[in-house]
């Protein structure tokens, strides 16, 4: 075989949506293969898998990461999170803003909102943190409108838990 | 009404083709022509794959005719003895395991003896390039109207202009795939992501010399498609049911982005000349139009695209004398096929351009140069069809120009580039049209049927093969079935696009699904409503709860409980004649009309041109969903920004695109983009539409490359003629000697 380094199994034990997993992955293996065709997590998607459409956005650590890039054996000891691993408050508040039409790029779109959520960082813009999710149907204002609602209600949701 | 799988969608739970569970199957891949054209002297597979391990299919295993069905039958399904372009498939391979397929795909070298390809569609092809009758032009569609020649000599300005557009790829963000397995009964099944299964359907029993109950096409969700899943699903759906066949099991083929780039079609290249004469006043006396078309190495589409791009391209004016000559030639580049628009994005960009050289030269605002020359009611187009909708085209236009500020912007464009050194503002305006449904005597021919189904709970199955792709069809067509019920949405069920499930009700393409498949809807309702009131002896038409029992009483007296059907026809709307022959006559049932104005920012040190802000105005009927239709012209917008600005195929030496790539074929980001599209809807209902309705999801791909190269126009003072103009071939229009 050409390219026998491409073969053998690195041991890993990771977190996925919260749950533990302990997994032997090939080290030519991505991320997001294991995501999809051995854990059956279909909801993040290949568009590219050169790292520049975002479909395959999951959290690694909080980080959102093209999992197209990221070697499956490097997740070990860490944690991430899919779509599937969304609370469905996310997919109700964006539904009604026309942030999805064909999907394919949207389970990606979420979880770079979540982050946004997550950390909230004060310089940088929705529409530039979407700069890394390639949509090809909306135009891109309703999936910045849709998040923009989002944070803002999930952020007073959170206020009033916090002022009972 | 929200997009009924909008929460499926969000929450990652949709299934698309490379989603659904499948046990035992392999992988499948495509071995490609590295030569845009030759003979095949050789197939070689390396010595370093155990190839006892693969399925191998080559064109000796094709049941049928080696011939993929669509308009012609020249496209091989898979090479047999000669290439006609880089990327043509060759072989496929199937295999267990994706990397061991990818190395084996690596490792076969196809020997070609190569002839000389034709490459360069503009220019003459030399005798050794002629593949196809004298010139490789395959097929001319001409339009004449009054004389020409004559309105010319007696013009008092004649002004000529040459517009190109480059090749775009539609980047629906899920690439293709497919599925195929055979079920029990020996049914060949194949789904996968695709706009038409009854398309897919034809081409699968006459490659496989099947009959229609011995194959089954199941339209799986689709991630974007934008015409790009119209033509090329019977391709890969045939690789796909060919590995099934000889593997015996089910093979799932999904490309690449690479492979989905360099191997699938694309919009047509074109290169337009107008010449045209104007009385000094401004009025449009003679329209002289040639179109040439680089279709590819196969026909696919390309008269139909052709037939569109012609009969848009005398735009939406009035002109008594119009000669128009298109042409679609045969060249050695991936065959060009279906995209958004379908040939009338070229004619539009060529024409509005022209019309804003025309303005400058007139020294007429383009404003008032189109509001001249902008079709009235009682007038005819280019073949002859008198316009009498009652839409005010001027007013449209007007409106666009009052919610752009048009005037006032102008002005504070001006004021700011003699202040700024190396910012240029400008802003454009583009007037156009687009036909809605399919092209001529198209939809007579596709004679769609529609049926609606009671079920025996009352609630109402609509059954069409229309697919939702991302546009929002799943949720129109309820909408539609449901107001003519006067049912809740939730009592509508749309069966899935599936061929043994649904009749043939046409294509999803041409803008025809809400207006035409949502016109039959309504008259199989009509036509469930009658059949109930018969069956159940009622006084009146049954409708809402009232029909709701009626169905449950009429479905529960039937044996073994059969749904009642109610079913409709395509039928030719009274005022529509179409001449094939002469090109003369009703080319559409009727027209979307559309105002755009675009403002830009050049930036004179990068060359980057950005869109600060959109208008897009337009006359669609009776808008069904507003959000919906919003998203569909925000997204064509944009789709079409990307075409003019940054969007470029570039080929290697053997014609086969070089940049196959995300990272450098460069689609519109967030940030490239205006957020604040102003989308405008007049409403005029039709009378042969759903509940008025006419096309909408292509005519936003029509109009803002013209509005945005005119505002480039206006900023900077340079005639840009060229569609992307990049930073590159802007720099060279304002720096040309550097």
């Amino acid at each position: 075989m050409s390219d026998q380094t491409a073969h053998g199994t690195v041991p890993i034990a990771c977190s996925i949506n919260g749950r533990a997993y302990s997994l032997d992955v090939q080290v030519n293996e991505r991320l997001l293969d294991v995501l999809r065709y051995r854990l059956g997590l279909t909801g993040t998607k290949e568009g590219c898998g050169e790292g520049e459409c975002g479909a395959c956005t999951v959290l690694l650590d909080g980080l959102p990461v093209n999992s197209c890039l990221v070697p499956a054996y490097q997740v070990d000891g860490r944690s991430v999170e899919t779509v599937e691993g969304t609370d469905e408050q996310w997919a109700a508040h964006l539904h009604e803003h026309g942030t999805t039409q064909c999907g394919a790029c949207t389970p990606g779109v979420v979880m770079t909102a979540r982050w946004l959520d997550d950390t909230n960082p004060e310089d940088l813009s929705v529409r530039e943190a979407l700069a890394g999710n390639l949509c090809r149907c909306t135009g891109y204002r309703g999936i910045c409108e849709g998040i923009k609602a989002t944070l803002k209600a999930r952020q007073q949701s959170s206020n009033e838990e916090g002022n009972p | 009404m929200k997009r009924i799988e909008g929460i499926s969608k969000l929450t990652g739970r949709e299934r698309y083709v490379d989603d659904l569970p499948l046990e035992g199957f392999l992988w499948g891949a495509t071995v490609r022509s590295p030569a845009a054209r030759g003979r095949i002297k050789a197939i070689h597979f390396g010595t370093d794959i155990d190839w006892s391990q693969f399925v191998i299919v080559d064109h000796r295993d094709i049941p049928g005719p080696n011939e993929v069905a669509m308009i012609e039958r020249d496209m091989p399904i898979l090479a047999a003895s000669e290439v006609r372009h880089a990327h043509e498939a060759i072989l496929c391979l199937a295999h267990p395991d994706r990397h061991e397929l990818r190395r084996a795909v690596a490792s076969v070298r196809v020997e070609i003896e190569p002839e000389e390809p034709y490459l360069d569609f503009v220019a003459e092809p030399t005798q050794s390039q002629i593949q196809y009758g004298s010139d490789n032009v395959f097929k001319h569609i001409a339009v004449n109207k009054g004389d020409v020649e004559q309105a010319l000599a007696e013009a008092d300005v004649i002004i000529e202009g040459v517009y190109e557009t480059g090749a775009q790829e539609h980047v629906y963000i899920e690439p293709q795939g497919m599925v195929a397995w055979e079920d029990d009964a020996g049914v060949l099944r194949l789904t996968g992501s695709l706009q038409c299964p009854y398309y897919v359907l034809n081409a699968l029993m006459h490659g496989l010399n099947r009959t229609a109950e011995q194959v089954r096409v199941i339209q799986a969700s689709t991630g974007g498609a934008f015409g790009g899943k119209e033509d090329y699903p019977s391709i890969i759906g045939l690789h796909t049911a060919l590995l099934t066949l000889k593997a015996g099991c089910p093979v799932k083929m999904i490309y690449d982005r690479g492979e989905d780039l360099a191997a699938t079609t694309k919009r047509h290249p074109s290169h337009i000349r107008h010449r045209t004469g104007f009385a000094r006043d401004g009025r449009l006396l003679a329209q002289d139009i040639d179109i040439r078309l680089d279709a590819g190495a196969y026909v696919t589409l390309s008269p139909v695209v052709l037939s569109r791009c012609v009969i848009h391209a005398a735009g939406p004016y009035q002109c008594a004398n119009v000669r128009i000559n298109g042409q679609a030639v045969m060249t050695n580049r991936v065959p060009f096929g279906a995209f958004r628009g379908f040939g009338a994005p070229q004619s539009h960009f060529a024409n509005e351009r022209h019309m804003d050289a025309a303005a400058r030269q007139l020294g007429i605002g383009p404003a008032e140069l189109r509001r001249i020359n902008l079709i009235r009611d009682g007038q005819q187009t280019a073949t002859g069809q008198v316009i009498n909708d009652g839409t005010d085209r001027v007013g449209l236009l007007d409106d666009a120009l009052s919610r752009a500020d048009y005037g006032r912007l102008r002005e504070a464009h001006r004021a700011f580039n003699a202040s700024n050194p190396y910012r240029r503002r400008g802003i454009g305006i583009a007037t156009f049209h687009h036909g809605a449904g399919f092209t001529g005597s198209g939809e007579v021919d596709l004679a769609s049927v529609v049926n609606v189904a009671g079920l025996a709970d009352g609630r109402v199955e609509v059954q069409v093969a229309n697919t939702e792709m991302g546009q929002g069809a799943l949720t129109v067509l309820t909408q539609i079935a449901a107001a003519r019920l006067g049912y809740d949405t939730n009592d509508i069920v749309i069966a899935p696009a599936d061929t043994a499930l649904v009749p043939n009700s046409g294509p999803t393409v041409a803008s025809r699904t809400a207006m035409v498949v949502g016109f039959l809807i309504e008259q199989a309702c009509d036509d469930l409503q009658a059949g109930v009131m018969q069956a159940a002896a009622c006084d009146q038409r049954p409708v809402g709860a009232h029909l709701k029992q009626a169905i449950q009483i009429v479905v529960s007296q039937t044996e073994d409980h059969q749904p009642i059907i109610g079913s409709a026809t395509y039928g030719k709307p009274p005022d529509v004649h179409w001449d094939e022959a002469t090109y003369t006559g009703s080319a559409y049932g009727t027209y979307a009309w559309a105002a755009y104005v675009a403002s830009v920012e050049v930036d004179l040190r990068t060359f980057v041109t950005t869109v600060t802000d959109f208008v897009a105005v337009q006359e669609i009927g009776t808008v069904l969903n507003e959000g919906l239709a919003r998203g569909q012209i925000e997204g064509g917008v944009v789709q079409a920004i990307g075409w003019a600005l940054s969007e470029e195929c570039l080929w290697d030496e053997q014609g086969g695109m070089s940049n196959a790539q995300l990272t450098n074929y460069i689609i519109p980001t967030s940030c490239d983009v205006p957020l604040n599209i102003d989308v405008g809807f007049v409403e005029n209902p039709y009378a042969y539409g759903a509940q008025g309705a006419k096309g909408i999801g292509e005519l936003p791909m029509d109009g803002p490359a013209a509005a945005v190269l005119n505002a480039i126009a206006d900023a900077t003072g340079v005639n840009p003629t060229v569609v992307p103009m990049t930073p590159e071939r802007l720099m060279e229009l304002l720096v040309p000697n550097e």
